[in-house]
């Protein structure tokens, strides 16, 4: 069966100052699957290339070589009108809750924004559906009316997972939709993701700091450094394989344990069940 | 603990704001009562909204305009909140400083780093230019900025955000002050950067026999990097003690609420998290509170929680005390208290 996503030796490149030096590849020939359903996540350290991997699985910007194979067809070869069809089935949910929203529009006009690019906002059942979205992501749909400084993070981020389920995707790609905010609203939130996946068949792609929130949610793991994966593991190995590659030699001395790999809410103190670096 | 040796000794400090006509009363602190020593870390853990950053402002004479700050706030013995602007005024930046979230608020983008931080050293020690410089330098070198002779004549833009996180801890702890108010000062950097600025930050204060308060919902690094924590609910304390004891056997709904919706180190067999159901109450509710803040969330609360307000009382060893009606009742397996909570 063919994987719900399959990216093969993709490559991006930062141009370089130096006209006469060679691009430098930001993302270096990573190839990876993601099957409908299933959750993949991609850490390592701050510039090694997961956001920027992300974008372009997006297309939000075009890759510089290999291949990104949604449902087999190959988006980096479609055309402007071929990849504006498919987009719909691949959406982002951002970090920053308030960011990635307009603090002009209301909550319902930010989610029916999308359904209206496409050309598929009907007027008589819009509403209704918007209403659908809110009460599927657990929000009161009378929030509709609201803008978004009226809302808490947590509630900024359903909304945006709402008007990411607008456009009905089968792809959903997660940058980082969960840092910052409470441990109790980020549980919230993960619940919500995981109810939906299992609901909607959705595969993730899911990039987050967190190791703890990495293994508890993900699938299987990919590590990246300088733009290439070094491994690819299943979540419940992320502990037992060793220090996470990204921190090796990073540590400095004295309190051994790093912030994802301590036992934050274990029996015994702060001890933590194995040094690093 | 006595109030005589405290560095710093807060007694029942609230924060109101009072009505106007567009708006309402609010009391978003209310309260609290803890003491500090020299080379000690408290934490004030909460979630957004429970006025850690209100508090922490209050602490230091920079509550915002309006606000009405009561209560006792002695430093060194001297009390603070009476003795007026001029009085903190004598302190900041010398004896107290304050490290707010935004690294780069802090930093002005039109001046060298390195000349910020001599400026901080000259505007509390009479120092000449070359001196101040190197004194920036030392800073910059103690806060594990290679070759911070060079650095130091970089812009903050050249920086990254780790090490501008780093410079302004350079920059807090210049003066060597007796209390360093952190205010969440690593929410903005990766998880690996945040463990890294907090180990310093811990350092440099032990070092120097500087107390710190460090604010974060982060209960993991409070954890790793404090010694005391005071867990905060809607501006009040919920909970407080050693943080070995507080996090590890928490005697609260609230505190074991928070720990429980943390994904565990244990197998996963259910991907499902706990969550505490509902949303704190507004500032302004709290002005006319009856019983527990936390009692319309709590999956314990009964008739007495809505009515009562619970006093704290000492649930354990090394001053573990706890402000709720059923620090008896809380079962060893709380997790499953908030199993089915809805979201929140």
């Amino acid at each position: 069966m063919n994987p719900l996503l399959r990216v093969r030796h993709l490559t991006v490149h930062h141009p370089s100052r130096d006209r006469r030096r060679p691009p430098r590849p930001v993302v270096d020939r990573v190839s990876f699957d993601i099957a409908a359903g299933e959750t993949l996540a991609l850490i390592g350290p701050s510039g090694a290339g997961k956001s920027t991997t992300a974008d372009a699985v997006l297309m939000l910007r075009r890759p510089d070589g290999g291949q990104v194979l949604f449902e087999g067809r190959d988006l980096a070869a479609l055309d402007g009108s071929a990849l504006r069809a498919t987009r719909p089935a691949l959406q982002p949910v951002f970090q920053d809750p308030y960011g990635s929203l307009s603090p002009r529009l209301r909550v319902r006009d930010a989610i029916a924004e999308p359904l209206r690019v496409q050309g598929r906002w009907n007027p008589d059942t819009g509403p209704a559906r918007v209403g659908e979205l809110l009460e599927t992501v657990g929000l009161d749909p009378r929030l509709g009316g609201r803008r978004p400084h009226e809302l808490s993070g947590g509630q900024c981020q359903r909304v945006g997972i709402a008007r990411a389920l607008a456009s009905e995707p089968r792809l959903l790609v997660l940058d980082e939709p969960v840092s910052g905010l409470d441990p109790s609203v980020r549980a919230g939130i993960l619940n919500l993701l995981t109810g939906l996946q299992e609901r909607l068949k959705l595969g993730y792609l899911f990039i987050c700091h967190d190791l703890a929130v990495v293994r508890h949610f993900a699938h299987r793991v990919a590590t990246l450094r300088d733009g290439r994966i070094v491994s690819t593991l299943p979540a419940r190995e992320l502990y037992s394989t060793g220090p996470h590659p990204a921190s090796a030699g990073e540590r400095a001395a004295g309190r051994p344990s790093p912030p994802s790999w301590s036992n934050p809410a274990g029996p015994e103190g702060g001890t933590p069940r194995r040094r690093i670096g | 603990m006595t109030g005589r040796s405290s560095l710093l000794s807060v007694r029942d400090l609230s924060v109101a704001f009072p009505g106007g006509r567009r708006r309402p009363a609010s009391k978003p602190v209310g309260g609290l009562s803890f003491d500090l020593h020299g080379g000690r870390t408290l934490a004030l853990a909460g979630e957004s909204g429970a006025g850690k950053s209100l508090t922490a402002r209050a602490l230091v004479g920079m509550a915002p305009p309006g606000a009405r700050v009561t209560g006792s706030v002695r430093f060194h013995g001297e009390e603070l909140l009476t003795a007026g602007r001029k009085a903190y005024a004598r302190l900041w930046g010398r004896r107290i400083s304050l490290i707010p979230q935004d690294a780069l608020s802090v930093l002005s983008p039109v001046h060298p780093v390195g000349d910020q931080l001599a400026a901080a050293a000259r505007s509390v020690r009479r120092l000449g230019r070359r001196e101040a410089h190197a004194a920036a330098v030392a800073a910059l070198g103690r806060v594990g900025i290679a070759d911070a002779a060079r650095r130091a004549r970089a812009y903050p833009h050249e920086f990254s955000g780790g090490m501008r996180q780093r410079a302004v801890i350079a920059m807090a702890t210049i003066n060597a002050p007796d209390l360093v108010v952190a205010d969440e000062p690593t929410t903005a950097l990766d998880p690996e950067t945040q463990d890294r600025v907090l180990d310093l930050l811990g350092s440099l204060c032990e070092n120097t026999g500087t107390a710190l308060i460090l604010i974060s919902h982060d209960l993991p690094a409070i954890r790793r990097h404090a010694d005391r924590v005071l867990v905060l609910y809607a501006g009040r304390t919920v909970e407080s003690g050693p943080v070995g004891t507080v996090l590890s056997r928490p005697r609260a709904p609230y505190t074991a609420g928070l720990l429980a919706s943390l994904p565990s180190d244990e197998p996963v067999t259910d991907r499902r998290l706990p969550t505490i159901g509902g949303a704190p109450p507004s500032p302004e509710e709290l002005v006319t509170l009856t019983g527990c803040a936390f009692a319309p969330r709590c999956p314990l609360a009964d008739a007495r929680c809505h009515t009562h307000t619970p006093e704290p009382v000492v649930a354990g060893p090394g001053g573990h005390r706890v402000t709720c009606h059923h620090h008896d009742d809380l079962p060893a397996t709380a997790r499953e208290l908030f199993q089915e909570g809805s979201p929140a």
